[in-house]
């Protein structure tokens, strides 16, 4: 045994010292928020119901609950994952797959990372200018989730990419040694291999979409349309539609004499389906990567 | 030929999959291939072409970003507006119809007046320095605080807690970055507003405060991610030569990690900059949106407590006030102005931050 000398017991103190300094910083910036999240749930709890996500917002939005608003969100996820998949996979593949170390890469990954830093009310302007009036879609469901798409690209592409750099080089030097072309391989080992990668993307994506406002402000969302209950296709693509994001500002910021619960029961409905969707990528993400075989 | 197929494709660089061998540099003897179909090699080739679309996709988006948002705020420079008519029916007819007042648009007066007056009917201004102040200062302070308490993380995560802690700890982080800037918004608008009115004994708790607390809250996860993958690709013989030596974590991390990765570092600070400077909903909700210098108080002297003023963004303008403004009309134009502004700014960050990122690829 060694005798601790004053020295290494300085130094022990002052391990454990900044152990807990940081392990504080960390606590710090999360327990605040679950309390925040919980405080939440709590004001908005005599609200929350399933009647509260199936019913319309009635009497200038201070009664009812959000149906609208719910089905609108689920409209532009949807449209904007339609286009923002395929494109974002193939874009990826691009990337990993055919893509040489050149300036013209380099000029595609700068791009990508500038896409993913544009601020989201400067791609509002864009969907406006491009969607909006130039291609002449005037505001409706479609050009909000262009918009939406093109914003939320980056997601889908670096964690495909991420997935697809992840499946071994021999997998594909494997495959073409038995005569496969370069797409054959693409298709029958690389994205079979890299599908939890391209599963966690495209749920993220999902995810971001939800709960975005800004993009969809001037290009597709309205502050109040009625439409009937529990109809799924009440909405259509040349339309506008409600989303959730863009109701709670509304209730929030503009709508005066509303129950104090109402704007916390959006908030958590809101929040809810974000880190519902969130949770579900991690689950997909930890089971699939279980099942990998190397 | 094969086996130098095969030496190449096990010496090739690792990081780049190396071309695949074209059909006729196939092995020599000529075996007989089985023929695929035209419409096989057709729809292929047609794949690939749509891949190599997709792929550019990025660039075309970026492009098209900046020209058609230039492209709306454009008309500003080329477009000659009619000083005010002199006679005096005109005025008259001028102060009916309720458009503004249109005079010729400067680019001096836009960057550098503090004056934002886009409605008023007799004198309109569009100086955005008050705002431009308004986002640094905000952004500012949000990284006054989330920079320790990022890196801290950051640190901690990666270098402090193993196993099952470390794990649940990034998934939290993880779900935590998910959180909608809307709703960042409202609990800025509800639960800080109380807070700081409370504590800070501040008559209002919409302020610049406000936000930076929000935009900090909000920018941490994306540090501590960034960070904990820079700390994580310090290689690990540099770790065992300190433990060798008897260094503590704490030794360990303050000597030799933090220097070996400081670059990765700076790279999580300016995204988290990128971001917070972006940031729309949350500050147009917290920051009490008022057009004003906060560091000075009315009689010019130093404000030392401006942190509890109220201030106005670039971006949280551009939210609130291109609902009003008609479409075409010099303020709407002067709004796509200040898109482009904050477009050049995150490109300049994200620039940086990518190079910073390259720099340290490199080593």
């Amino acid at each position: 045994m060694f005798a601790e000398t004053p020295l290494v017991r300085k130094k022990h103190r002052r391990e454990i010292l900044a152990k807990s300094i940081f392990g504080l910083m960390s606590a710090a910036m999360i327990i605040p928020l679950l309390l925040i999240i919980g405080y939440l749930v709590y004001q908005g709890a005599p609200l929350l119901s399933w009647d509260f996500l199936t019913t319309n917002p009635v009497g200038g939005m201070r009664r009812g609950g959000v149906w609208s608003a719910l089905l609108g969100t689920i409209w532009l996820v949807g449209v904007s994952l339609l286009i923002a998949a395929p494109i974002g996979v193939l874009a990826a593949v691009y990337l990993n797959e055919y893509a040489k170390e050149n300036w013209f890469n380099r000029l595609i990954n700068l791009a990508v990372i500038n896409l993913a830093g544009v601020p989201s009310i400067v791609h509002a302007l864009f969907g406006l200018g491009a969607f909006v009036l130039f291609a002449g879609m005037g505001r409706s469901v479609l050009a909000a989730s262009l918009t939406l798409a093109i914003m939320t690209l980056p997601v889908i592409i670096a964690s495909t990419r991420e997935a697809l750099a992840s499946v071994p080089r021999f997998f594909r030097e494997a495959c073409w040694n038995v005569g496969a072309t370069r797409w054959q391989t693409i298709r029958r080992i690389v994205l079979p291999n890299s599908i939890s990668g391209i599963l966690t993307g495209v749920i993220l994506q999902v995810s971001r979409t939800a709960g975005e406002t800004a993009p969809i402000m001037f290009t597709g969302a309205v502050f109040f349309r009625n439409i009937p209950a529990g109809d799924l296709f009440a909405y259509s693509l040349k339309e506008q539609c409600m989303a959730l994001s863009m109701h709670l500002y509304t209730v929030t910021t503009q709508v005066t004499g509303a129950p104090k619960p109402l704007p916390y029961a959006i908030a958590v409905v809101l929040l809810g389906t974000v880190l519902f969707v969130n949770a579900t990528a991690i689950v997909v993400r930890v089971y699939l990567r279980s099942r990998k075989k190397w | 030929m094969a086996t130098e197929v095969q030496t190449e494709l096990a010496s090739g660089k690792p990081a780049q999959i190396p071309d695949r061998p074209e059909r006729g540099a196939a092995p020599s003897g000529k075996p007989k291939r089985a023929s695929r179909g035209l419409t096989a090699i057709i729809g292929e080739k047609l794949i690939e072409f749509i891949i190599r679309v997709c792929g550019i996709s990025a660039i075309i988006f970026v492009f098209g970003i900046f020209f058609f948002v230039f492209r709306e705020a454009a008309p500003l420079f080329f477009e000659k507006h009619k000083a005010p008519a002199p006679d005096a029916a005109a005025v008259e007819r001028h102060a009916d119809d309720h458009s503004p007042a249109h005079k010729q648009f400067s680019l001096k007066e836009f960057l550098f007046s503090k004056e934002w007056y886009p409605t008023s009917q007799s004198n309109v201004r569009y100086g955005v320095r008050a705002l431009i102040v308004g986002t640094l200062s905000v952004t500012a302070l949000a990284m006054l605080i989330a920079v320790p308490f990022g890196l801290g993380a950051a640190v901690f995560v990666s270098e402090f807690c193993g196993g099952k802690l470390k794990e649940t700890l990034k998934i939290i982080i993880e779900l935590l970055a998910a959180i909608p800037s809307v709703v960042w918004g409202f609990i800025g608008l509800t639960v800080m507003n109380q807070i700081i009115q409370n504590v800070f004994n501040a008559p209002i708790g919409l302020n610049m405060l406000n936000g930076a607390i929000l935009l900090a809250l909000m920018s941490v996860p994306i540090m501590v991610s960034i960070g904990e993958d820079s700390l994580k690709a310090v290689p690990d013989s540099y770790r065992e030569a300190g433990l060798a030596l008897g260094a503590t974590k704490w030794q360990l991390v303050y000597r030799v990690l933090l220097p070996a990765a400081k670059n990765g570092l700076l790279a999580a600070v300016l995204l988290g900059v990128g971001r917070a400077v972006g940031e729309t909903m949350a500050v147009l909700m917290a920051t009490g949106h008022a057009v004003t210098i906060p560091f000075f108080k009315t009689d010019g002297s130093f404000n030392p407590w401006f942190m509890f003023e109220p201030v106005r963004t670039l971006t949280a303008t551009i939210a609130a006030e291109l609902g009003e403004a008609s479409e075409g009309s010099q303020h709407y134009r002067v709004l796509f102005l200040i898109g482009v502004l904050l477009f050049s700014i995150t490109f300049v960050v994200n620039l940086t931050a990518d190079m910073v990122i390259r720099g340290i690829k490199k080593r």
